[in-house]
């Protein structure tokens, strides 16, 4: 189509539509009244009043009225123009005229959507109107910034959502980054024994794509890493990975574990963090069997090799006080290095998703249930790692005391659908929590109590799997528990009381048992706060990070090219996490294939003979997109770095700056537009 | 407030209207989810769409109160979550500022103000346009293009009284150098 040229000094003729929406605006305004009182404004030459603007038709009405019409400004009064402002411009364009143009009008969400009286809300839909009215004749001819993408993905963790996103954007022929805190890929699945609802083995299914990500030539595995900055935008992310040092060279390890076996600590002394601390470790020690990359570290806290304590600049000396009895094991690989110092790392990538998952609720915070205080409460994390074969006690259910349970109860909703914690359903406590009565049934025959709220079980297959569960014959015991304290008869063996009120039948009861298991609620990582800021995203009231759209943008952010896969945008389950962690990664591969985004173009620039070099704006920008010229004594705008916040435009006394799509003028007369006197 | 007992304009009676500027990212965005969740609200706000809070020109505000808002609102992102990593932080230096210039001009502080509203917080937006409609309700009309009318007839009717005092000292005003004796002086 050819392009419609703006002659000098032509006329301005605006092409004014409301839309019904249906009934959504019409039905509260008045959509003929608002088009009779426009097409009496000056400088409109069609007004219309149309079912759905942005159907085929609508959309059609506007093509067929620019070229009879010679039309050279659309204004579409409708819906949000966060929905369809693409739309109108897209149409506007195939028919030869330029998209900025266009002006559209929020007379549904911000009217018709809110309001109740019929009178105010068409009067509001004629103010809003005639503001747009008013606007759109200085509206400029603009054309959109093309900017490359860069094909390289960056993926914030790697639990299974990010292994998930990062085998899937490699095979697809994309180098990935895939950068991971903890020192190996797995995430919490990894700690999990079995999962709901198949009870297939955690480590089964997830050590095939650990190992897939290990040895993937596309994917560059960073663990035991963290992101220090990020900057740029969609397209053209720099970012600086920080490399924390384990003191053993990655590419020379073999994972042998001989380092270990000779360690001078002949018994593991220390606290393991895999097993949350019920089993122990060396020093020099392998996260767990199946660790991905298959690589010791040295915790350098309790390593014999290095003083105690950090030097003020983050690193640590070496005190030669041990026989280095590792570093002889390790022999000719000479992969230990004790002189080993954090690295920076910078890559650019074009897209990034995060995928850092959650953090449990700390039970602590609810003292009534015991946890940290009697030493036969546990959380269901820990009876994970203690059901597991390669757990601490080899899947052998014994408690803290050496005893083995006869009787454990389970206590649903620990930090979860509880006003004085968290609020929030965390999903899948309670279909865990039926796991592992199961599992604690299946290993030591005891009798095992479920307190719950609700049982809820949504998903595939999961009604079916509770029904499994009931039949076995658990006690199911519909009430919240109240509390938990040494049983008053039995207080030396540890055995403890819970006292919870049955709301089937109307009794307190106070049931004594050996275990107490504590499902606790899923939470946001505790990072979760200092990475959006980095990555500039937005966060629920609750920490999670904040989808763009709950339905229709399930995966997208607010900053375009950041993508959400997993728990970290809500809790979920794995095959959620999973179905999110493809979704995320196929929106990552849209941007990469097209090649290319579109930049709207809002930047600001200077008007060079009427800036008097002031030099008030140049602070103001957070992007640095200002210099001033010396031997010219102005300012200038670097046009790639301007993000079109208007900050400088508002600051500039003498109105030298301007914003395209935003210009004084523009908004002068929008209002100007709204508060114009309406008809009586 | 409840919605229902808002001012109707059907009765003829007076109603503010408020201009708001919302920013792109949150605001706007939080008055899009107030719109979708169907939360019922006063129809006094007329908003206009920046993509920053920082964009917030005072002379927007000055200019929307001379052309007869009774009050403005402004909306912007949470400190520290603006899109645009500081340009919420500009808008409130601006906004101080210009909280204490219209109070010397004899403005009630509340017709101006200034709300930080999250893209999830639809709830707010209801909730701020309810209770700014209320308390402008409550301060009445500002009426700036009104007052303007008067002053402009003031000034008239002056500078016509100073002419016929002229003409008529004119006539005996030759050693006065043109000058006349005395003037009323300017209403306030």
């Amino acid at each position: 189509m050819k392009p419609i040229v703006p002659k000098k000094n032509e006329p301005i003729r605006i092409g004014y539509y409301i839309c019904h929406c249906g009934t959504n605006i019409a039905g509260m305004v008045d959509v003929e009244a608002v088009a009779k009182y426009v097409a009496a404004l000056p400088n409109v030459a069609i007004s219309r009043n149309y079912k759905y603007m942005c159907s085929d038709p609508g959309q059609e009405l506007i093509q067929q009225d620019i070229r009879e019409h010679r039309l050279n400004r659309i204004v579409v009064e409708a819906c949000s123009p966060l929905l369809h402002e693409h739309t109108f411009r897209k149409a506007t364009e195939a028919a030869g005229l330029n998209p900025f143009y266009v002006q559209m009008v929020n007379t549904r969400e911000h009217n018709s959507w809110v309001h109740t009286d019929r009178t105010e809300a068409t009067r509001k839909a004629m103010a809003l109107a005639r503001a747009a009215v008013q606007r759109v004749p200085h509206h400029k001819p603009l054309e959109v910034k093309k900017v490359p993408v860069n094909p390289n993905v960056l993926i914030v963790g790697g639990g299974i959502g990010g292994i998930h996103a990062a085998l899937t954007l490699a095979n697809a022929g994309k180098i990935v980054y895939l950068v991971e805190k903890e020192a190996t890929i797995g995430g919490h699945m990894a700690k999990f024994d079995k999962t709901f609802p198949t009870l297939d083995c955690a480590m089964c299914v997830l050590s095939p794509k650990m190992a897939s990500v290990g040895s993937h030539p596309n994917i560059h595995l960073w663990t035991y890493s963290e992101v220090a900055r990020v900057d740029g935008y969609v397209g053209n992310f720099q970012v600086a990975v920080r490399r924390k040092p384990r003191y053993i060279l990655e590419d020379l390890c073999t994972g042998c574990q001989e380092c270990v076996a000779a360690c001078v600590f002949k018994e593991p002394k220390f606290a393991d963090e895999f097993n949350l601390g019920l089993g122990k470790r060396k020093p020099v020690f392998l996260p767990f069997a199946q660790a991905i990359p298959p690589v010791v570290m040295i915790d350098p806290e309790v390593c014999l090799n290095f003083k105690r304590g950090k030097n003020p600049d983050g690193s640590r000396t070496v005190s030669d006080k041990c026989k280095k009895t590792c570093v002889e094991a390790c022999g000719d690989r000479k992969a230990i290095d004790f002189k080993q110092t954090e690295e920076i790392k910078n890559i650019n990538v074009g897209t990034i998703i995060m995928a850092t998952g959650f953090q449990i609720f700390d039970a602590k915070r609810t003292p009534f249930f015991g946890y940290g205080v009697y030493p036969n409460v546990y959380n269901a994390l820990e009876i994970e790692r203690i059901i597991n074969a390669s757990g601490p006690t080899e899947g052998e259910i014994i408690m803290r005391n050496g005893q083995r349970p006869k009787k454990v109860a389970i206590v649903h909703c620990v930090g979860s659908r509880d006003e004085n914690t968290n609020r929030w359903c965390s999903r899948v406590c309670c279909l865990y929590s039926l796991k592992l009565a199961h599992l604690i049934k299946e290993h030591t025959d005891a009798e095992v109590y479920n307190f719950y709220i609700d049982m809820r079980t949504p998903g595939k297959s999961m009604e079916e799997f509770y029904n499994r569960i009931a039949e076995e014959g658990m006690h199911l015991i519909r009430g919240k528990v109240a509390d938990v304290y040494p049983d008053p008869n039995d207080g030396s063996t540890g055995r403890l009381v819970v006292q919870a009120e049955d709301t089937l039948t109307n009794k307190i009861l106070k049931i004594p048992v050996d275990m107490v298991v504590l499902s606790v609620g899923l939470e946001p990582h505790p990072d979760a706060e200092a990475l959006r800021r980095m990555f500039n995203l937005s966060c629920s009231s609750e920490g999670w990070f904040l989808e763009r759209h709950p339905k229709l943008a399930p995966v997208n952010t607010f900053t375009d090219g950041i993508f959400l896969a997993g728990c970290c945008q809500g809790p979920k389950d794995i095959p959620d996490t999973v179905a999110q962690a493809g979704a995320a990664a196929s929106e990552a591969f849209a941007l990469i294939d097209r090649g290319h985004v579109e930049q709207e173009p809002n930047t600001a620039y200077i008007l060079a003979d009427e800036c008097s070099g002031c030099k008030s704006c140049i602070p103001l920008c957070p992007y640095t997109a200002i210099t001033f010229d010396e031997p010219r004594k102005k300012a200038i705008i670097n046009e790639a770095l301007c993000k079109g916040c208007g900050t400088c435009v508002a600051s500039c006394p003498s109105g030298s700056i301007v914003q395209n799509l935003f210009e004084d003028e523009e908004i002068f007369s929008e209002i100007d537009g709204v508060l114009a006197p309406l008809p009586a | 407030m409840t919605n229902e007992t808002k001012p109707s304009s059907t009765s003829g009676a007076w109603t503010p209207r408020i201009v708001a500027f919302f920013c792109n990212w949150c605001t706007y965005t939080a008055a899009d989810l107030a719109g979708v969740s169907r939360m019922k609200h006063a129809a006094n706000a007329r908003i206009i769409r920046l993509m920053c809070s920082g964009r917030v020109d005072p002379q927007f505000i000055t200019d929307a109160l001379a052309k007869g808002a009774d009050g403005v609102l402004i909306g912007g992102c949470h400190p520290n979550d603006c899109h645009y990593v500081e340009g919420n932080y500009k808008c409130l230096r601006r906004y101080q500022m210009l909280k204490r210039m219209i109070a010397d001009m004899g403005i009630e502080p509340e017709r101006l103000r200034l709300e930080w509203i999250s893209a999830a917080e639809g709830e707010k937006v209801k909730r701020v346009i309810n209770e700014m409609t209320e308390t402008i309700t409550r301060l009445g009309p500002l009426g700036i293009p009104q007052k303007f009318d008067e002053w402009d007839r003031e000034m008239k009717h002056f500078a016509e009284h100073v002419a016929a005092r002229e003409a008529a000292a004119g006539s005996a005003c030759a050693e006065h150098g043109g000058k006349p004796e005395s003037l009323e002086p300017a209403h306030a």
